[in-house]
This record gives structure tokens, C-alpha cells and sequence, in this order.
């Protein structure tokens, strides 16, 4: 039992170092470190560009989706090392968010399911960020029961017409691509009428409506289809077999395996270590020590359990089942953190300007971005169930709707 | 990184299951939990045999010298069996207080013969109500004769010796006390069992009257030596509470997969689905957790005093919310003395007050982290 490299793995990490410590762009690197869930400002820029210019830089030098084929924009690189990098590459990757979809979800499908010159055609620059692409798979009628959705994609010729929406789309405004699920036959059961596809988001009567959310800024959007047409040439494997498709991506999925997953422990920590309370420093009140300890087990047992699944990839196994366990834990205790940063600030909690509040009011963007974390990606209710079947071997779920054709599936609860 | 147990303390550990499985099936549990007997001396003599006792102790000492990740490995296993012996104040505080502050002379005495299962051992500490503290010493020593009494000792009515925390001095510092080695057969010591939560180990009153003691390690370093001591016990103590959180998972999870109401598997209703997933959640935590403190154990990292303070805390709420869930899951059933539900959720409360209880380390924990950042 060691932290140490292998001689490989350190080789490969001086090199990962050498060329961050050359090339990163240093200038964010301290908004990069203060920012924190639900808020990221780099004065003088637009992330957006900020982010495209660094992934470019990567890309240039080979330092892009580094387990990808090199043909396709890669380095061929192993899972262990795409760790390390991620590791080397510390706050700057805070910068790459932006493409965690489309390098680690649409690219995998695209890489399963789309032809050689496709391929060929559409992954490199995915991985040099030139173009972004976002996922289409959540409806208003269809969230954690994906399968539920109801954009219909309808054959003509040897174009498909689709008219529908889709919903939380995280980045379609500045995306140049996406990937699409649609019903095909609605006459079968739910999961046995979807077809996958991928689409420019700039095709006309694609109409892209940004989210305002809780929090009052907009990350995700809608998108309505009214019309649409996609060349059948860009359906990703069979009619009607998009649920193994979609299966697939969410397989394929691997981003969080070594990339921090944020709990709001190491702002809490240093808040606390810098707080005066009435009888001296909040981190010396028995009240304050047992709450933070309570978190920092849990930020010390999601650190460790990543390290278990890396030391799983670094001798070439699949991780186990418990790095899925990051989401579900991080989710609420992020939002619980910030509810206690401001239970500490007492009535001043309440003020969020940022020039006005606490630490720059970064506990309250906290607070009001984190119902979104409990939510996105699998709700902590999918999660559990996740775990209790695949982990644990429960039964699934009795589903009254899996026989069902989809046309014939209530809509309405109350009447 | 590896962070991971080699292929030959897996083996080890796999070797370590089936043995227990063998020797220490529930029922063996359940004879020294109704008070047939202290402990099992049968199964005390087998972990002997199979050099389990002494898997830290070097060869020179009796022991196989195999290390301390061997006896991690060792510890989760003897929590999932809920092993009623006296393992825990033997091996993780009376060994390992010999091995940090023993003379030569001690050592030769007592490691080989807790090696061998001759001899158990245990540490008088605590005084009544209260975590540990220097403060709270109260049994005095001079001129190496011991007075006063310690409550609750664990396994002290069975140990063969005890390291004692004696106080010295009144200067009010913590180098007023003083660790000192006592034989428990030599007279001067009463012993009274005390009904405890966990009647499957024991735990005892010692009385010290005139009691002829010698030191261990030196006069004014008592303290530190007995936190150097509980931080290393800590972390294997945590291994026991994650191998016991484990297994009261699997008994959950196994008693959803059988049981059928509303015609069903009681596993395929959420409400019985997400108890387990969040009990396996705790359980992985606490296992990264104890990973941690295995390796910052066996190098003697700087890292010790946080990373066994993380491990207990963690391994502790594990233990305790999955033997507690355990019964939720079972229902009714899960409230009767004939299944083995209980037997886990007596274990899982007496270990978490074992050493400290959970304010304790989580005040500990949070300091030493302070003194780190403010380094």
C-alpha cells in the first residue's frame, strides 16, 4: 500500500508537468482556485474562450482527450494516465467543464456508433474544443424516466423529421453539435421504439431557449424541434435500438474517476479557520469542530475511495462499484455545507452581493446552486436504487409501464 | 499509487474469514454473550496457533513479524465475526504499547507470551464518565506502588497484566502521568465484571490498592505515549468496525433479498432499497478512510494522528448506522434475541465508545488539522 507512481507513471507525470508549467494559462489561476460551485469569473474574459483557447493549446500538443485513439484527436493514453493528468492539471481544469459532455459522453457514442469517416471527420475537433457538443436525452415528460421521452423522429426519404423538446441541456447555446434520442415507433414498449442520432445545433428550426434557474443564472436550456431534418446517414446505431445506444454512453462515462468531486469541505474549512466568533475562532468552538468533522471524514472517505478505483486502473482492472458513490454523498453535503456557512454568518447570512457578503458570497451561490447537484446526472433517489441493484443485487424495480406500449402509457396522474 | 492490500494479504484475509467461519460462528458469540463463559478460550488458542496474535510482533519477540497491514487485515476480520475474545485490548493496546515503550526486558516477558496466547493484556485508562484526558487521571503512583481505580477496563477481569496511566505529579501538565506495566495475578488488584451493552466482551472494574507496578517508558511521557497508543489502536480498531459494518449490510441485504410481503421481496420497495444503498455508502467510506490510516500505520507516516482520527470517526458512524439499519431492515425479527441483529448492534455502540467515544476523536481530529493548516 503506496502512493508512489510506477516508474511509467512518474515518467509520464514529470513530462504532464513540464508542459503545464510552460503552457497553462496562469493569468486564471487564482479565479480558478476561488471559484466554487455556482460561480466562476475570470475578470477581463469570457470563459467560454478562455476555456476553447486552453483546450486548443492542449490539443496542439497532444494533451487532449489523452484516452482517446490518437486518430481521433487522442494520445492514445491509458486510464491510469488520463488520471494523472487531470491531477497535474489541478485548478486549469476547472476551465474544461465546458466539454466534460461532449468529450465524455457524445465523443464515446460517436466512437461506438458513428462510420470511420465520421469519426474521423467529427472527433478531433471535439477534442481540440473548435466545436462543442451537448447530449439531448432529458424531456419535461422524461428525466429520470429517460425512456419516457417523446421527440418523435418520424422516416422521410432518406431524411428523419424530428419535432419534439428536450430540456436541461446543459450548453446547447454555444454547442455546435448534439446527440439526440427520439421515438421512433410509439406503438412498441417505451424502451424498444428510441433511435439515436447526432445533429449540427445550428440546423434551422432548432430553437434553443436558455433555462433561468432557481439560482437566477442560466446553465442549461430548452431546445425545440420543430421540423428538423437529419440525414439518416447520422442515426447512431440500429431503429429502435437507441436504449442500448444511450446504455452505451452512460457505460462509457468515466469523467468522475479521478476528478474531484466538489463538497464544499475545503471552503468550509477555511472559512472556519478565519471566523471569529463571539468567544474566538469559529474552528475552536466544540459545536463547529464536530460539525466539520463530520464533513471532513466524508471529503477524506470520497478522496480515498477515488484512490482505490485509480490504484484499480493503474494495475489495469476495472474500478469496482464504489466510485458511484461520489455524486450521492458530495450532492447533499455540499448543499448542507453552505447551510451551515450561513447558519455561522447568523443574520448576515442573508446578504449575497458579493461585495457585500461574507467571503465574497460565496457561501450563498453555494447554497443556491446545490439543489441542482442532487438533481443533475441522476437524482440521489436514482443513485440509491443504482446501488441497491447493481451494487448490492436487489431486485429492480416492478415497472408497470415495461409491457406497455409506449402510445398507451397513462400520462396524467390526478384526472 | 496502490492503495490497495497485496495479493498476500488478501490471501491472509481470506484465510482469516474461513477460519472464523469455522470457529467462531455466531453461536460461539452467543455462548460468552449469555455468560457461559469470560471468553473463548478455544478460539483464543486457535488465533495462536495461526500466528494472529502476533502478526505485528517482530520474530524476535515471538510474534511472525509479518506487519501492521497484515494485522488490519486481521482486525476487519475478527469485527465481522464479532470474535469474543480479548483481541482488541491485547494486540492493538497492550502489544503495542510494549512495542513503542517497553524495556528490552518487558518486551522479552510479555510479547512472546501474547504471541502465544498465554498472556492477556489490556490498558487501564478511563476513571469513570469522560473521554481520555490527562486531567482525568486520578490513580496515583509512588515509589512504584499504585492506588486508585479504573472504570471501565475492557477485558480487565480476565487480562493477566494491564498498562496503567498513574498520575505522578500535580503540576497539572501532562507530564504528570506516567504509564506503569502491572501483573494482575500479583496481588494488589481486585477485579469486579461490570454488565455491560456487549456482554460478548468483557469489561471490568479494577481496584488498586498498594499495587506493586513498574514503569513503562519514561516518567513524564506517559501521556504521549498513551496517545501515540490510542492513535495506533484507533486504526485498527476501525478495521473491526468495518468489518462488522460490512457484515451487518450482507445480513441486511440478504434478509431483503428472502423476505416477501406484499408479495414481493421486501428489497424491491425503495424505501428498503435506499436504507441499503446508504448503508453501503457509509461502509465504503469508512473502508477508504481505514485504507488511509493502514498506510499512514504500517510507515509511521506524520500523517497518523489525522488520518486514525478520520478512520474512527468514520469507521465508528459506519458501524453504528449499519448494525442499527440492519434491524430496521429485518423488522420485527430484527428485535428478537434469536437472530444475531442485535449481537452486531451491541458491538457496533461498545466499540464506539471504546477508546474515546465519537466527540472525542471528532474534536481531536478537527485540532490536529487546525495545527496543520496554522504549520
Amino acid at each position: 500500500m503506496n502512493f508512489d507512481d510506477t516508474p511509467q507513471e512518474a515518467a509520464f507525470r514529470a513530462e504532464a508537468r513540464k508542459w503545464i508549467a510552460a503552457n497553462a494559462p496562469k493569468q486564471y489561476e487564482d479565479e480558478l482556485r476561488k471559484a466554487s460551485l455556482g460561480r466562476l469569473v475570470l475578470s477581463g474574459t469570457n470563459v467560454l474562450e478562455a476555456a476553447k483557447a486552453w483546450q486548443k493549446k492542449k490539443a496542439d500538443a497532444g494533451w487532449a482527450c489523452l484516452h482517446w485513439p490518437k486518430e481521433y484527436g487522442g494520445r492514445g493514453s491509458s486510464p491510469i494516465e488520463r488520471v494523472i493528468w487531470q491531477e497535474e492539471e489541478g485548478e486549469f481544469g476547472k476551465l474544461s467543464r465546458m466539454f466534460i459532455i461532449g468529450h465524455g459522453m457524445c465523443g464515446p457514442t460517436m466512437m461506438a456508433y458513428a462510420s470511420e469517416d465520421q469519426k474521423r471527420k467529427y472527433l478531433p475537433p471535439l477534442a481540440s474544443g473548435e466545436k462543442v457538443w451537448c447530449q439531448l436525452f432529458s424531456e419535461p415528460a422524461g428525466g429520470s424516466d429517460v425512456a419516457g421521452l417523446r421527440t418523435r423522429a418520424e422516416r422521410d426519404g432518406d431524411d428523419w423529421i424530428i419535432n419534439g423538446q428536450k430540456i436541461w441541456t446543459s450548453g446547447a447555446h454555444y454547442s455546435d453539435y448534439g446527440i439526440l434520442i427520439t421515438r421512433t415507433d410509439p406503438t412498441v414498449p417505451k424502451h424498444k421504439g428510441l433511435t439515436m442520432f447526432f445533429l449540427d445545433m445550428k440546423s434551422p428550426s432548432v430553437e434553443i431557449k436558455p433555462i433561468k434557474q432557481a439560482n437566477g443564472q442560466s446553465e442549461f436550456n430548452e431546445v425545440y424541434f420543430t421540423d428538423v431534418r437529419i440525414p439518416d446517414s447520422q442515426r447512431l446505431g440500429n431503429v429502435n435500438d437507441g436504449w442500448n445506444v444511450s446504455l452505451t454512453t452512460l457505460m462509457n462515462e468515466r469523467m468522475s474517476i479521478g476528478a474531484s468531486v466538489a463538497t464544499g469541505f475545503p471552503e468550509l474549512f477555511d472559512y472556519c479557520n478565519k471566523l471569529m466568533l463571539e468567544d474566538g475562532p469559529a474552528i475552536d468552538d466544540p459545536a463547529v469542530r464536530s460539525k466539520l468533522a463530520n464533513w471532513a471524514v466524508k471529503a477524506s472517505g470520497l478522496k480515498y475511495t477515488a484512490f482505490r478505483s485509480i490504484s484499480a486502473l493503474s494495475r489495469g482492472e476495472r474500478p469496482g462499484p464504489e466510485n458511484s458513490i461520489g455524486k450521492l454523498v458530495a450532492g447533499s453535503m455540499i448543499q448542507e455545507v453552505a447551510t451551515y456557512a450561513l447558519d455561522l454568518q447568523g443574520a448576515a447570512g442573508v446578504v449575497s452581493d458579493p461585495a457585500d457578503a461574507e467571503v465574497e458570497g460565496k457561501f450563498q451561490a453555494m447554497l443556491l446552486r446545490s439543489p441542482a447537484t442532487r438533481v443533475e446526472g441522476g437524482t440521489d433517489e436514482i443513485l440509491r436504487n443504482i446501488i441497491a441493484e447493481r451494487v448490492l443485487g436487489l431486485p429492480g424495480d416492478i415497472r408497470v409501464d415495461k409491457d406497455v406500449p409506449f402510445n398507451k402509457i397513462p400520462t396524467k396522474g390526478r384526472a | 499509487m496502490n492503495f490497495e492490500f497485496s495479493d498476500d494479504q488478501k490471501q491472509l484475509r481470506d484465510q482469516a474469514r474461513r477460519f472464523l467461519a469455522e470457529k467462531c460462528p455466531p453461536k460461539t458469540v452467543r455462548a460468552v454473550l449469555e455468560g457461559k463463559e469470560a471468553y473463548d478460550k478455544a478460539l483464543w488458542k486457535g488465533l495462536a496457533e495461526m500466528g494472529f496474535l502476533g502478526v505485528a510482533i517482530p520474530e524476535e519477540f515471538g510474534g511472525t513479524g509479518a506487519g501492521h497491514l497484515e494485522l488490519c487485515v486481521i482486525a476487519e476480520e475478527m469485527g465481522r465475526a464479532l470474535a469474543p475474545v480479548p483481541f482488541s485490548s491485547t494486540v492493538y493496546l497492550a502489544a503495542e504499547a510494549l512495542m513503542l515503550a517497553g524495556s528490552d526486558a518487558q518486551k522479552q516477558k510479555w510479547l512472546p507470551k501474547i504471541a502465544s496466547g498465554e498472556a492477556i493484556g489490556t490498558l487501564a485508562l478511563f476513571e469513570g464518565t469522560g473521554n481520555p484526558s490527562a486531567k482525568a487521571v486520578k490513580l496515583t503512583a509512588a515509589n512504584g506502588v499504585l492506588n486508585g481505580v479504573k472504570k471501565p477496563v475492557a477485558d480487565g477481569a480476565i487480562a493477566d497484566f494491564a498498562i496503567v496511566a498513574a498520575r505522578t505529579g500535580t503540576s497539572g501538565r501532562e507530564t504528570d502521568i506516567a504509564l506503569y506495566l502491572v501483573d494482575l495475578k500479583g496481588g494488589g488488584v481486585e477485579a469486579k465484571t461490570l454488565t455491560n451493552l456487549d456482554p460478548s466482551r468483557n469489561q471490568a472494574e479494577l481496584t488498586f490498592k498498594d499495587c506493586k507496578a513498574e514503569p513503562l517508558g519514561a516518567a513524564s511521557e506517559g501521556w504521549s505515549i498513551l496517545s501515540r497508543v490510542l492513535d495506533r489502536a484507533a486504526v485498527l480498531l476501525a478495521f473491526e468496525q468495518v468489518g462488522g459494518a460490512d457484515r451487518a449490510l450482507e445480513m441486511g441485504r440478504d434478509y431483503a433479498l428472502d423476505r416477501i410481503a406484499f408479495g414481493r421481496p421486501i428489497g424491491s420497495f425503495q424505501a428498503v432499497k435506499h436504507i441499503l444503498a446508504d448503508m453501503y455508502v457509509a461502509a465504503t467510506l469508512a473502508r477508504s478512510n481505514c485504507y488511509y490510516g493502514a498506510w499512514a500505520l504500517s510507515t509511521n507516516a506524520g500523517e497518523l494522528p489525522e488520518a486514525a482520527a478520520t478512520a474512527r470517526i468514520s469507521a465508528t458512524q459506519a458501524f453504528q448506522h449499519c448494525a442499527k439499519q440492519n434491524i430496521q431492515v429485518h423488522g420485527g425479527m430484527g428485535f428478537t434475541w434469536e437472530f444475531d441483529c442485535h449481537l452486531y448492534y451491541r458491538r457496533s455502540n461498545a466499540l464506539a465508545l471504546s477508546l474515546g467515544s465519537l466527540s472525542y476523536w471528532e474534536d481531536q481530529l478537527i485540532e490536529r488539522m487546525r495545527k496543520k493548516n496554522a504549520a
